[in-house]
């Protein structure tokens, strides 16, 4: 896609290491991606020293399977939180919309139907949160943790204490099977291609340019002729309705569903998106590297699981890691602004 | 009057210097003040009043001079020890705690204390009631400071500052949001304080005030000294010289204006509570001040014709095409280009490259195949950076790198490049060094010369004169008058302004 267009290098606003030398030649291996892709060997060199097994292109299936539903959710929160909002009713989405999904078909609905209903309540949802935001001006933060809890409750109503089953086979095996000829599974071939459509968006079309001017500063955007609010509005549409796919991905994979499917998941998807390097401040950050932290936390899980390591360890181990990523890149930009803000009250 | 310069100063700043970075904000500032005299300090934006009014009050340490306190050399190591040194400084936004009453803002921290060391609330009022009569104002001390006009607040603090028994007050344009008769009573206190011992140093852009109040006047040009002098030894022309440091007619080189057709047409343009039944004309090839006091509602106005603000009632046409309301991009569309107040917040996107601040309001310009061609954007920074004559070092180095004269170029420049027939420039040179300014300017004189049609709002009243066709005046949300070149001077603007002349309402 991009062979063609000899003259556009990508725009990016990432983290660098070191804050010097600017423009220097050196400084692009000292990016936030660079050490990303240095982690991500290292993963993989730990992952096979562990399991010999480990570079073994089913493993790579399966890391696209168990990986596919969180990572495809990542792609429109990097797009939310490069504006300097944030969407924590991720998870809830997903599970509203696999429970709305079971309801309807376990109500007698063709199949298609019950899918297409889930997508409508994910766009539904999505406008709530974008309402709030962007007209009542409330913080994100705050509405996505309340829409978080009531997102979860509808779907208990709807379908606690049941477990839908007796989905299709011809769809339920399309979570667990890669694509013909390839070991590549279906949720990261989206994944995939979602993410190549978002990096466009981000790096090379106004638009993009839009979500990093809102992120650096909103009042400047919106003196540029920037639709601040709308955009932010559709982009918490665009993040439930995609949440609400992710829904019927896992519910497809499953191949059954009950109202507490990915509870819990959205902090996995937040924390990727900061490890790929996106500033939680907004302004900052590159859809490539995101990729790189969703191959990352794949390995990595996929390696602990091969060695029995229990869920718990594992997410223990996870979380350590995240949290030290996000503390390098982003420990030195919080105090700059902390200390700014004093500043500018003083 | 007595002769205070018989007695030994109060305060002296000889030669202070202060950098940040590689900028001079302060290359010699010196100042005298003696007991019981109002000092006016005077000069432009940038010429380093506030830094030298920051290094008085203890917020800056000078990199290098003497400052001396009834004779005795002493360094401020804080506010805390300026204060203590008999030191007051007056802010022009004054700082009360809103929901405290006024005699807990005064004593804040120094409560007198009773029994079991609670506060005695009839010690503070009674000690608040007394400097209030020794400054002569009515106000009460019990009452919140919620609600109080910024002259009410403005006596608060220096009420403040006798409590701490400051020798010396620093007034940084106190009289900039006061109405007329809030000024003559501010001027009344600064005599009540002078009878008392204490030294004023009075900051204003006013010139005029300068000879109502002062003694003694001290001008500043460029971050240097320039002149002390007798208020009656100089005139307002003298003055107006010193500030400038050159004929007016090289900072202002203004173009005899050949206006052509209307290009915004504004009538009864209303924002409740802050602006109501607005009408004016700006044509092709002239230049339109919007002139008035801090909150008269000169941003206000043109945040409205912008479409940042949503109007309440009233049209905004721009060549004949109405605007619809709070729509910044239809404005854009219809040929408007807003440079606004606020560089660092509103105007850059600071973390942002400067070619990308170029480009940020053209992008859909840029567009090819939907797509941001970096080539195509950095050819369009290029070219307004040649033009505008920008000094930079690189194109991709983020804009507040760069010095504020340079930003502005760049806001200039990310307007200019959509070809706009409407320039509303927002305080076109504010903290822009002389020299830059000159060439900001030229290139608005050149660029109306071309055609455009610009409103300019400005607070600095040489540079409206020195630029304007036409001045509007604003006072408290309504056009309090329109003036031709020739009917604009100092004193027809600022009496509409703070609405001394019922005839020039029209």
């Amino acid at each position: 896609m991009t062979s063609d267009l000899p003259t556009m290098t990508p725009v990016t606003h990432s983290h660098s290491v070191v804050e010097n030398g600017n423009g220097a030649p050196w400084r692009a291996l000292l990016r936030w991606e660079s050490a990303l892709v240095v982690v991500l060997i290292g993963a993989l060199v730990f992952g096979s020293s562990e399991s010999p097994n480990f570079l073994n292109p089913t493993n790579f299936f399966y890391i696209g399977m168990n990986m596919g539903e969180v990572a495809i959710m990542a792609l429109p929160l990097t797009l939310v939180i490069m504006t300097g909002e944030i969407d924590l009713s991720v998870a809830s989405m997903l599970g509203l919309s696999g429970a709305v999904m079971g309801y309807l078909f376990s109500n007698g609905w063709s199949i298609w139907l019950a899918m297409a209903a889930a997508l409508v309540v994910g766009v539904l949802g999505g406008a709530v949160n974008g309402l709030l935001v962007a007209k009542v001006g409330l913080p994100s933060i705050a509405v996505t943790i309340g829409t978080l809890a009531l997102f979860r409750g509808i779907a208990e109503i709807l379908l606690a204490p049941r477990t839908v089953t007796g989905f299709p086979s011809s769809l339920t095996t399309i979570g667990v099977v890669p694509i013909p000829g390839t070991q590549i599974a279906y949720s990261a071939a989206i994944f995939l291609g979602l993410a190549v459509v978002a990096g466009i968006v981000l790096h090379a079309t106004p638009l993009g340019r839009a979500l990093v001017a809102i992120g650096l500063q909103p009042e400047a955007a919106q003196f540029s002729g920037i639709r601040v609010n709308r955009i932010k509005i559709w982009l918490f549409v665009l993040s439930g309705v995609v949440c609400a796919f992710a829904g019927i991905l896992l519910t497809l994979k499953n191949a059954s569903v009950s109202y507490d499917a990915g509870t819990g998941l959205e902090l996995n998807v937040v924390a990727i998106v900061l490890f790929g390097g996106v500033s939680i401040f907004g302004g900052r950050g590159t859809v490539i590297g995101v990729v790189l932290a969703v191959a990352i936390v794949g390995a990595l899980q996929q390696a602990l699981t091969q060695m029995n390591v229990q869920p718990e360890v594992q997410n223990i181990v996870i979380g350590v890691l995240l949290l030290i990523s996000v503390v390098i890149p982003n420990g030195g930009e919080a105090i700059r602004r902390i200390r700014d803000r004093a500043r500018r009250h003083a | 009057m007595t002769d205070q310069r018989s007695a030994p100063p109060v305060l002296v700043l000889d030669h202070a210097t202060k950098r940040f970075g590689a900028v001079r904000a302060l290359e010699d500032g010196s100042i005298t003040l003696y007991p019981g005299e109002a000092h006016a300090l005077l000069g432009e934006n940038g010429a380093g009043k506030s830094t030298l009014v920051k290094i008085l009050a203890g917020v800056y340490g000078a990199d290098s001079g003497e400052l001396l306190i009834g004779g005795e050399p002493v360094t401020f190591n804080g506010p805390g020890a300026s204060r203590a040194a008999g030191v007051s400084i007056i802010y022009q936004e004054p700082t009360l705690f809103p929901d405290l009453s006024v005699a807990e803002n005064i004593f804040m921290g120094r409560q007198p204390l009773g029994v079991g060391r609670r506060i005695d609330r009839a010690a503070m009022n009674r000690a608040a009631t007394e400097i209030f009569a020794r400054l002569g104002v009515q106000l009460d001390p019990s009452r919140v400071a919620r609600g109080l006009s910024v002259a009410d607040q403005q006596i608060v603090e220096i009420a403040k500052a006798l409590s701490f028994n400051a020798q010396v007050l620093v007034m940084d344009e106190p009289t900039a949001a006061l109405t007329t008769v809030e000024v003559g009573r501010l001027f009344e206190v600064i005599r009540t304080l002078r009878a008392q011992g204490a030294a004023v140093l009075f900051i204003t852009h006013r010139i005029e005030e300068a000879f109502a109040s002062c003694q003694r006047v001290t001008i500043m040009r460029d971050g240097s000294f320039v002149r002390t002098a007798p208020i009656e030894e100089v005139t307002v022309e003298d003055i107006i010289r010193s500030m400038v440091g050159r004929d007016l007619d090289a900072l202002f080189p203004k173009t005899p204006a050949a206006p052509g057709e209307v290009v915004l047409d504004v009538e009864h343009l209303c924002r409740d509570g802050v602006f109501y039944d607005i009408s004016f004309q700006v044509r092709r090839g002239e230049i339109v001040a919007l002139a008035g006091l801090v909150g008269a509602g000169r941003t206000e106005v043109a945040r409205a014709v912008f479409g940042i603000d949503r109007r309440t009632s009233g049209t905004v046409r721009v060549r004949g095409e109405a605007l619809p309301n709070g729509k910044p991009l239809a404005a854009m569309n219809a040929g408007v280009a807003l440079v606004p107040e606020d560089r660092r917040q509103q105007g850059l996107v600071m973390e942002m490259s400067i070619d990308q601040n170029v480009a940020l309001a053209s992008l859909r310009r840029l567009r090819r195949f939907g797509l941001i061609w970096r080539s195509r954007e950095r050819e369009l920074a290029t070219t307004w950076a040649t033009r505008l004559q920008l000094r930079f070092s690189r194109m991709g180095n983020t804009v507040s790198t760069l010095s504020g004269g340079n930003q502005q170029k760049v806001v200039l420049g990310k307007w200019l490049a959509r070809n706009p027939s409407l320039l509303i420039i927002d305080e076109p040179t504010r903290g822009i060094d002389v020299g830059t300014k000159a060439e900001v300017h030229r290139l608005l004189d050149s660029l109306v010369v071309d055609g455009l049609a610009v409103l300019m709002i400005s607070s600095e009243l040489l540079e409206v004169l020195g630029m304007a066709d036409r001045v509007i005046v604003l006072r408290e949300g309504r056009i309090a008058a329109d003036l031709t070149r020739a009917e604009a001077d100092e004193d027809s603007i600022m009496r509409a302004a703070t609405g001394q002349s019922p005839a020039a309402a029209a």
